[in-house]
């Protein structure tokens, strides 16, 4: 049963994908990655992750597209079909990713990875707040002060100059 | 029947990030060059939260990287989507091709 809802999730995940690198409109593209990081939620669910599918879908579905599709709102002209969307570069990049992607397969399949026969605890989402707590409370102190840095970038690049003489 | 294991879930990053490469490399528009960046970093905590279920289950160091990887990603939409949207104010285009202005 595990193994089937894998597969359908990570083939809906791939084929999605596939459209937001490929689509013509950059706009339908938008909408396929919102499909990808709900099949990626659901991903995190099997592995037992609840925590990070409720906050991968908060964050990312809910914020992150939205921010995306209001960028290609009020650029309005780039959802214009007639606009070329690739550069002439696909027949390199093809290559190049096709011999990545060869080398991490190679890779995946060479490296003996350790294994450990323990399960995941119950209580995740417990347990993430106690680490961020306690074993990762400088990397969470970090993040947090680049999550303000970034806003205040934001609002400062996006702002309109004032002329000097206004 | 078989069981679902790491290499299932690193297979799923792998090809996830090699989509996400395809898209950075040949996409001429500043957005969806943006949204193939958002799949590298979904590739990136997929394989985190599989080791954290497969090689550390006890330590959960993997879904704790998750949760900073997701928000690194929201800052980097944030600050990108900014710039997107400076790029267009002055150029009226957002294709990367054209913004060459600072190379010669």
């Amino acid at each position: 049963m595990n193994v089937f809802v894998f597969y359908l999730l990570a083939i809906i995940a791939s084929v999605s994908a596939f459209r937001v690198v490929t689509a013509r409109n950059v706009f339908h593209s938008a909408l396929f990655l919102v499909l990808t990081l709900f099949s990626i939620a659901g991903i995190y669910i099997l592995l037992g992750a609840e925590f990070l599918a409720g906050v991968q879908v908060l964050i990312y579905v809910g914020a992150i597209t939205i921010l995306i599709i209001f960028a290609i709102m009020l650029t309005h002209q780039i959802s214009n079909k007639s606009i070329r969307q690739t550069n002439e570069q696909v027949f390199p990049a093809v290559l190049i990713v096709l011999i990545f992607f060869a080398m991490s397969i190679a890779t995946l399949l060479l490296t003996s990875w350790p294994t450990a026969t323990a399960e995941l605890p119950s209580d995740n989402v417990n347990r993430i707040g106690q680490l961020l707590m306690t074993t990762y409370v400088i990397p969470f102190e970090v993040i947090s002060v680049v999550l303000l840095v970034a806003l205040i970038g934001a609002i400062v690049i996006s702002r309109r100059e004032k002329r000097s003489g206004d | 029947m078989e069981q679902l294991s790491l290499y299932h879930f690193l297979a799923l990053g792998a090809v996830l990030f090699a989509l996400g490469i395809f898209g950075l490399l040949t996409r001429r528009n500043a957005i969806g060059v943006l949204m193939a960046i958002e799949l590298l970093f979904n590739a990136a905590a997929i394989n985190f939260v599989a080791f954290a279920k497969f090689v550390d289950p006890q330590g959960l160091g993997g879904q704790v990287f998750a949760v900073f990887i997701i928000t690194v990603a929201a800052a980097e939409a944030a600050v990108g989507l900014a710039i997107v949207m400076l790029i267009y104010r002055n150029f009226r285009g957002i294709e990367v091709d054209k913004i060459n202005f600072m190379k010669w």
